[in-house]
């Protein structure tokens, strides 16, 4: 069997591409670059959004980027279940897409905070997260200025009621994110958004001190091989 | 205004020129009018007046910073040495290191926030330059006393402005410094250090050879960013009318940059670049005045063709104009569609504007006029050189006579305040407040990082398809302007050997060292004294070490009036450990480890943290630098690193032992029992003695490490062992790790918010 193809999508200024390639390389599957102004998807299996500053957060966090090419593409796949995660700057651009419900605006302390946060995985059945236990706390790097994550009250309603707030912060809220909300899933579970970077805590020697983020890559070469 | 054409300065000899508010002197415009055989033009005043400014020539320095080649040890790593944008090592495996510390303290003062961020985005450009990929950043900034209010504006802009920028290049910050001490409150020292890599065989220089190879700008359009800037802010002392120069800063976009990262990469792969050099201090003149001089000797540009943000501008503006991100390649004409589509793909503008040619001359024409006609290298290489006078400061002895042995010293039961009022000081507290600001894990190679002693980085996957490689890279850097202040020939070498202790701690061993001096004006003859011992004694040490400096910068001119800062070279150091997964990390990191201190102590005070702290005191005598030590203890920590028998280590710096102690206790949250070596429990807690470090070790390993330790001749004495919440030292006292973190963390965010 040939290994899951998963797409790394690298947009002017996507800074974290080469740590998610690596994540996806570690898992097992192979990582397909999928640069911005192509429209073409290469078949993959999934789709990976990384953090940056893709157009150097001009505008608004992810606000251009949600115009490339590709993301004309990736919006109609993702809507018919493609697997799709985007972390920080990808989240970013998922709920500019509107693939995603709410925004993500300036940190409450008003400082980019880079910092190793205690998550509580709230919800497991999604494309990213079954591999990971109900409540369990996972510790993964944060390192962001815009993460404060709102909505009006029927939309936070809605993602509470539908079980759709996958991630919170544990312990101290880092950005005043509105009911602690870390990441969240669209309505089918396919489409991931988080803060927190998965990909920077995956390896023993590097990056972030906990391999908490290797959940996220098991889970979606999992639902890959079994699908 | 009427275009001044060389044709119009062959007309009008005696037409008086604006020289010495470009900051030049009547010998230095003689010596242009006697190069030229004419009056220079306005275009080649602007090229002459920036290119022989202190920041650009180095004309007080020079003679001085020859030591550092006339000295340097034999070293089968250097590769690239000073002179070039920066220097290059060879680290083994195919694969070479380049990097470099440069200061942007005058501009981060005047608009803290775009200063600092333009400092990073200059020094990234120097190691593009070198054909690298640039992997990492770290800062050594040194800002007024912690409260007084000007530090309160300046030290949160500087932070945003490197944070701002760096981590939007997708590049770690993985060390540096953060001091606070009032003598530098209206002269901030923000010292930017960048590292690239790249293979050893595509290493880039900055020269244009080849006649008909074309000359292209890339990067940014042109604007009024800095005009100046290089010739006033950096050679002129700060007094009231540095207000009016507010807007001759330079404004920074991390994006553009990040794409030219990218793009230069690229341009190297595709093999289509024969020279490159990047637009810093001085832009175009700069540029085309140091590539037409290491080239083939001439080069034509036609400056109508630079692209501009602002079509207002004069050519004199132009060639002045320090916009950022712009860099300025040589490229054979055959390659020019491949080099223009790589730009085209990353967004970057690229315009060919001038070509090489075997005259001699760089010529420069503006509506079809000739208005620069000079020999290259006059300008680039020939600037002026002083031998300025110097004299020990009248007060030398008397502040050295001053030693700290008068000051009361405290009682065994007040050693705990003591350690605690250290450790809240704002020298010694915790700097979160200011890193967590940077994106230390980006690349995803960052092994070591703040609070370590040295950030560490994995070579390995820098590069897709290149070799695969088990070499780490380390780096630190450091400087204590007061120890330099009371010696500065020995506080220099007291940095060279922080920051070569702070790489071995790590397992790494130091190779090549870069260097950052921040002094006050050259023109004062103590100043120049305080400056000829620092080089002095650095070059010295580097010998020894037989570390040799690959390249680096001069700040002079901090100081405001007559009140100069300390003398502060700052030291950077590059270590490489062959395998990177036996990197030691930072402080006890399990219970049930035996504790070791390696190296002797002694009565160490004067410049101490206590000295400061306790009694704001500077006096006497800063510790005497014992290099063989050093380079023994440096021996033993490597050795021991690469036969894995380290846990974790520290190394004994500021605040000696006791703080040695609560940071390593801090790192993990693991506390320890320790019972002191010496006579004077106070000498042994705060002493700053050198070549001294903390290890931890499995209790198995402990003989094999005491033989190792007596086979180098570097002291050592088993403390006691890890593990329990507090840090007891016995018989003394009794610390709770968290009592230790509520005071090391708190001290800054309730002074900066």
């Amino acid at each position: 069997m040939s290994a899951a193809r998963v797409g790394i999508v690298t947009f002017p200024g996507t800074l974290d591409d080469q740590d998610a390639a690596r994540a996806v390389r570690l898992a097992g599957a192979e990582a397909v670059p999928l640069w911005h102004a192509d429209r073409d998807l290469r078949g993959v299996d999934a789709v990976f959004l990384p953090g940056g500053f893709s157009y150097g957060d001009y505008l608004r966090c992810g606000a251009i980027s949600r115009f490339a090419p590709l993301m004309d593409e990736l919006i109609p796949a993702a809507r018919s279940g493609l697997p799709v995660l985007g972390t920080c700057n990808g989240f970013q651009i998922l709920c500019e897409a509107h693939l995603l419900p709410g925004a993500l605006t300036r940190n409450a302390g008003l400082h980019y905070i880079c910092r190793d946060q205690r998550i509580r995985v709230e919800n497991t059945g999604t494309a990213w997260t079954r591999e990971f236990t109900p409540g369990q706390e996972i510790v993964l790097p944060i390192k962001h200025g815009e993460g404060r994550y709102v909505a009006d009250a029927q939309t936070l309603a809605a993602l509470e009621r539908d079980g759709r707030v996958v991630f919170r912060y544990a312990g101290d809220n880092p950005n005043g994110s509105l009911n602690d909300i870390a990441g969240i899933a669209n309505e089918a579970g396919n489409i991931v958004g988080l803060m927190p970077h998965p990909e920077h805590a995956v390896e023993e020697l590097t990056g972030a001190p906990s391999v908490d983020g290797r959940g996220f890559f098991t889970s979606i070469l999992k639902k890959l091989v079994n699908a | 205004m009427s275009l001044d054409t060389v044709k119009r300065a062959l007309e009008t000899p005696d037409e008086r020129q604006p020289y010495v508010e470009l900051g030049m002197k009547d010998d230095e415009y003689e010596r242009v009018r006697e190069i030229l055989g004419r009056r220079p033009t306005g275009a080649e005043l602007a090229i002459y007046s920036v290119m022989w400014s202190e920041h650009c020539s180095y004309k007080s320095s020079k003679v001085h910073l020859r030591q550092f080649g006339t000295k340097a040890p034999k070293s089968e790593a250097l590769l690239v040495g000073m002179g070039e944008n920066a220097g290059v090592v060879d680290i083994g495996d195919g694969w070479a290191a380049t990097f470099k510390i440069e200061s942007h303290n005058h501009p981060s003062y005047v608009e803290p926030h775009q200063g600092a961020a333009t400092g990073v985005g200059g020094i990234v450009r120097d190691i593009m330059s070198m054909g690298a990929r640039p992997i990492a950043v770290m800062d050594s900034l040194r800002f007024g006393g912690a409260t007084q209010p000007d530090t309160r504006r300046v030290l949160p802009g500087v932070v945003e402005g490197i944070g701002g920028y760096g981590n939007c290049l997708g590049l770690p910050n993985i060390g540096g410094e953060v001091v606070f001490d009032p003598c530098y409150i209206g002269n901030p020292l923000v010292n930017a250090l960048c590292v690239g890599l790249l293979r050893k065989d595509q290493i880039k220089l900055a020269t244009a050879p080849g006649p008909g190879n074309k000359v292209v700008l890339f990067g940014a359009r042109t604007g009024a960013d800095g005009i100046g800037g290089a010739s006033v802010l950096a050679s002129a002392t700060f007094e009231e009318e540095s207000q009016a120069k507010r807007p001759a800063v330079q404004v920074g976009d991390p994006f553009m940059e990040k794409l030219l990262i990218e793009c230069c990469l690229e341009l190297y792969q595709a093999d289509v670049v024969v020279g490159i050099q990047d637009l810093g201090a001085a832009g175009v003149s700069c540029a085309t005045t140091e590539l037409a001089a290491k080239g083939t000797g001439g080069m034509h540009v036609d400056l109508n063709l630079v692209p501009l943000r602002d079509p207002t501008l004069r050519p004199e503006e132009i060639l002045m104009s320090e916009s950022q991100e712009r860099m300025m390649a040589v490229v054979a004409p055959d390659d020019i569609p491949a080099f223009m589509a790589i730009c085209t793909k990353w967004d970057v503008p690229a315009t060919v504007i001038g070509e090489v040619t075997d005259t001699g001359r760089l010529v420069m024409t503006w509506d079809g006029e000739v208005i620069v006609d000079i020999p290259p290298g006059t300008a680039a290489d020939e600037g002026p050189v002083y031998e300025r006078p110097f004299a020990e400061p009248a007060g030398q002895a008397a502040l050295n006579a001053d030693t700290p042995d008068r000051l009361p010293r405290p009682a065994p039961d007040r050693l705990r305040e003591t350690l605690l009022t250290l450790l809240g000081s704002p020298n010694l507290a915790s700097k979160e407040w200011v890193t967590s600001q940077y994106d230390r894990y980006v690349r995803g190679n960052t092994v070591l990082a703040q609070p370590a002693d040295a950030g560490m980085l994995r070579i390995s996957e820098v590069m897709p398809g290149a070799q695969e490689t088990t070499r780490g890279i380390a780096l630190a850097t450091d400087g204590n302007g007061r120890y330099a202040k009371l010696d500065p020939y020995t506080g220099a070498q007291l940095a060279l050997s922080e920051a070569y202790r702070n790489v071995a701690v790590t397992g790494a061993k130091p190779l090549a060292v870069t260097n950052c001096l921040n002094f006050g004006s050259p023109e004062d003859p103590e100043v120049m004294w305080q400056f000829a011992e620092a080089v002095r004694g650095l070059a010295d040490a580097c010998r020894t070490l037989g570390v040799p400096v690959t390249g680096g910068n001069v700040s002079f001119y901090n100081q405001t009036g007559t009140d100069a800062i300390h003398p502060t070279p700052v030291v950077g150091v590059l270590g490489v450990i062959d395998d990177v997964s036996r990197r030691v990390r930072s402080g006890f990191v399990a219970d049930g480890l035996r504790v070791m201190l390696l190296g002797s102590t002694g009565d160490d005070l004067g410049g101490s943290e206590w000295a400061h702290v306790v009694h704001d005191h500077l006096g006497g005598l800063p510790p005497q630098a014992d290099l063989e030590a050093e380079r023994r203890l440096a021996s033993v920590l490597t050795t021991a690193a690469a036969e894995g028998l380290l846990e974790g280590s520290h190394d004994l710096s500021d605040g000696g032992l006791a703080i040695a102690l609560a940071e390593a206790c801090l790192a993990q949250g693991v506390g320890c029992s320790v019972t002191l070596p010496g006579d004077d429990p106070f000498v042994d807690l705060f002493s700053e003695s050198v070549a001294r470090a903390l290890v931890c070790v499995r209790p198995e390993a402990f003989d094999t490490l005491a033989e190792l330790c007596a086979r180098q001749e570097v002291p050592c004495h088993g403390l006691g062992t890890t593990g329990g919440t507090a840090l007891k030292v016995d018989g003394l006292f009794e610390i709770p790790v968290e009592e230790l973190r509520e005071v090391h963390t708190k001290t800054l965010p309730s002074i900066f918010g």
